[in-house]
């Protein structure tokens, strides 16, 4: 079962949940920490901070799953463990 | 992209159709707003325009409910694992949006300004956890519940049954609040007794999913989404043409921003609409914590996952994970913008010099709500019932021009509220009802299913009766369908809460309860059954426990005082305690006991690659 290239297969999983991991923390938490000094910023009458919880933050959660979903493919054919 | 294994019931036909399915349905739609548009210029009635809206969009989800009727078990489960990730998204959309996206969230953005902003990141980030953690895994295990789930991985029943409980406590809590919306909008619209429109949202809710299970849910949540998609959108993208003259309400939100800060400043209200950690008792921790709680409810509620166990690949479930986002970012980033459309209104409203005495001429429609409902429209602290109530109130208080401040619009009416608001055609108003009961409708049928199938597969096929024939289990579910929904029904008509709390307590005992045992359930192979029994009992108890001795205290008294809150933490971020507790209990009894065996792991190594046919195959009956 516990062949290397399912190890591999594994860690390189591993490391792109991690990364999606990280992400989400910036994008749901870490940025919204620091709306008042983004509130500074103004963009079309957008104070940045409010417009990083009412769209950024949202658009980058969409990107983000689109590019796991091909990411985690590209995985799955490298190690030869894709549905037929 | 769809995968025509044309094996069950005649389906493969209609799966590769349903692009022009769709898109003739959406045109007729359209059709249909344009015809009541006709028929209320030439002088129908506004309560007739309301029936027809509400009548007829509910009469086309039965239509879809009574042609999708199966008798196939994985039909009924599953929807037979075909429906392609583009359709399994919009339909998660519509599972996922409920009355309280709908109807609520833009209201309590209206008054909570940026803190309100906390609902919009928690329903939208979950995803991101439902598709890296989750999802791609259950849909490999090949489940038909998520307690079929625990079950496997968790060698036993004892996992399955808490599973249960679990999942019957947040989904009941979930659909009570989906029903008292649907009662809410009947009682509205059609002008029915609220006890009675409550039982007539139930038949539109039992005509859909009763006769074709999933597979019937599905097919019309997609029409849902298309309805309550266009009746969100034609409201903002009116208000912004009228204030900005360019049809883009996300973009011009920002002027609309702008204006709200200038017109705050001039009526001297110092506590703005974009100011951070002010507004209802939302401080950075509530606020950051109320995020926390959404989101891994998200990914904890089985109505969700569950839909993602009808795609026909591991590898659609996950691109079908970024459509469902995609078709929810929509309404999401459009609710802001909706919010702060409707607040400028209000602002310039009342700028334009607002007195007790004109306010029948230049906002009749505040008096219609308050008539409708006392406590949803309230003007210098009395309701709002007619102009007469409304000048004495405020000579009582001394006030002669009216503020923004003196005038008190209840969260859950403004988006139903805002077509009268800003002077649209009553055809838009109806067109919004419409699509609040398809929102609360297609929440409520996913829940009602989630419930009857754990009941009927998980309690009654695989703990009472494992020789059960398939005719029976599925007669089984769908009386048990109807007894859960005439329990909630009549615990909707006792309006035990508003819709946004119950909805965010459902996600709270999703997390405390479901999160830990499904996350280390795949990722950490060590875990094992005493430990996620444990860890599931401690997650869910102490969420549970501080959820309702907040609430309502252990006497269930609401004239004694409640149980204080923990450092200030508001109850609906309940899993607060619980997941960390979750979590804790399960790793550190998951060590002290015996390691999985050989075959567990296994098994887990399995369910880590999508490659092999599914871990659980029905046997055929």
């Amino acid at each position: 079962m516990a062949t290397p290239d399912r190890i591999s297969y594994w860690n390189k999983t591993k490391g792109l949940m991690f990364v999606m991991l990280g992400l989400w923390v910036f994008f749901g938490y870490v940025i919204h920490m620091f709306v008042e000094q983004l509130n500074t910023i103004v963009i079309f009458g957008f104070p940045l901070g409010f417009y990083m919880a009412a769209q950024g933050s949202l658009i980058a959660f969409v990107v983000m799953l689109f590019w796991f979903a091909r990411r985690q493919n590209a995985i799955d054919e490298e190690h030869h463990v894709n549905e037929d | 992209m769809a995968n025509t294994t044309s094996t069950t019931a005649g389906g493969g036909d209609f799966t590769s159709n349903l692009g022009r399915i769709y898109s003739l349905y959406t045109g007729g739609f359209i059709a249909f707003i344009i015809l009541m548009a006709i028929l209320s210029a030439i002088g129908v009635e506004n309560v007739v325009i309301g029936y027809l809206f509400m009548g007829f969009t509910i009469v086309i989800y039965a239509v879809i409910g009574v042609l999708s009727r199966t008798m196939h078990v994985g039909e009924y489960y599953v929807a037979g694992r075909r429906v392609p990730a583009l359709y399994n998204g919009m339909a998660t959309g519509a599972d996922w949006m409920s009355a309280a996206s709908f109807i609520g969230m833009a209201g309590s953005l209206y008054l909570l300004g940026y803190d309100g902003l906390g609902f919009v990141l928690g329903w939208t980030g979950g995803y991101v956890l439902v598709a890296i953690l989750v999802a791609p895994y259950l849909r490999k295990f090949g489940a038909y519940t998520v307690p079929d789930f625990l079950s496997a991985r968790y060698g036993g029943n004892l996992a399955r049954f808490i599973g249960v409980i679990v999942l019957f406590s947040c989904s009941f809590t979930y659909v009570v609040a989906q029903i008292f919306g649907t009662g809410l909008i009947s009682a509205r619209f059609l002008g029915i007794d609220f006890n009675v429109a409550v039982y007539v949202g139930l038949a539109g809710i039992l005509v859909c999913s009763m006769l074709g299970g999933m597979r019937a849910v599905t097919w019309t949540q997609v029409a849902q989404y298309i309805v309550l998609i266009i009746a969100y959108l034609i409201p903002a993208i009116w208000m912004s043409t009228v204030k900005t003259g360019i049809p883009i309400p996300q973009l011009m939100q920002g002027q609309a921003l702008a204006n709200i800060t200038a017109l705050e400043t001039a009526q001297g209200i110092t506590v703005h609409h974009i100011t951070p950690f002010v507004h209802g008792g939302y401080d950075a921790k509530n606020y950051f914590l109320l995020i926390l709680c959404l989101m891994v409810g998200t990914a904890s509620l089985p109505h969700v996952l569950m839909r993602y166990f009808t795609t026909p690949s591991v590898r659609e479930a996950r691109v079908s994970v970024a459509w469902s986002l995609l078709f929810i970012f929509i309404l999401y980033f459009t609710a802001p913008a909706y919010a702060a459309f409707a607040k400028w209104t209000m602002l310039d409203l009342v700028a334009s010099g607002l007195t007790p005495e004109n306010i029948a001429e230049k906002a009749g429609w505040m008096m219609r709500w308050a008539a409708a409902d006392n406590t949803l429209v309230q003007i210098c602290g009395k309701a709002a019932t007619d102009t007469a109530a409304i000048v004495a109130a405020c000579a009582e208080k001394g006030v002669t021009a009216l503020s923004f401040a003196d005038i008190n619009l209840n969260a859950d009416m403004i988006v139903l509220a805002t077509p009268e608001m800003a002077g649209m055609p009553y055809v838009i108003s109806g067109l919004v009802a419409a699509g609040g009961l398809a929102a609360a409708l297609s929440t409520a049928d996913g829940l009602l299913l989630a419930i009857a199938n754990a009941l009927s597969h998980d309690i009654y096929y695989k703990m009472i009766d494992q020789n059960a024939p398939t005719s029976r289990r599925l007669i089984v579910s769908r009386i048990l369908l109807v007894m859960v929904a005439v329990l909630a029904a009549y615990v909707a008509s006792t309006k035990p809460s508003d819709i946004l709390s119950m909805v965010s307590w459902a996600f709270s005992l999703a997390a405390g309860g479901l999160f830990p045992a499904l996350v280390l359930g795949v990722w950490w192979k060590r875990a094992n059954s005493t430990g996620a029994v444990a860890g599931m009992i401690a997650g869910f108890g102490i969420t549970l426990f501080y959820l309702v001795m907040t609430q309502y205290g252990a006497d269930f008294d609401k004239a004694t005082p409640n149980m204080e809150l923990w450092w200030g933490v508001k109850n609906i971020s309940s899993a607060t305690f619980g997941l960390p507790v979750g979590f804790a209990v399960m790793i550190i009894v998951s060590l002290l006991t015996k390691a999985p065996s050989r075959d567990m792991q296994d098994f887990i190594e399995e369910i880590r690659v999508p490659r092999g046919k599914q871990m659980m195959e029905e046997k055929i009956a």
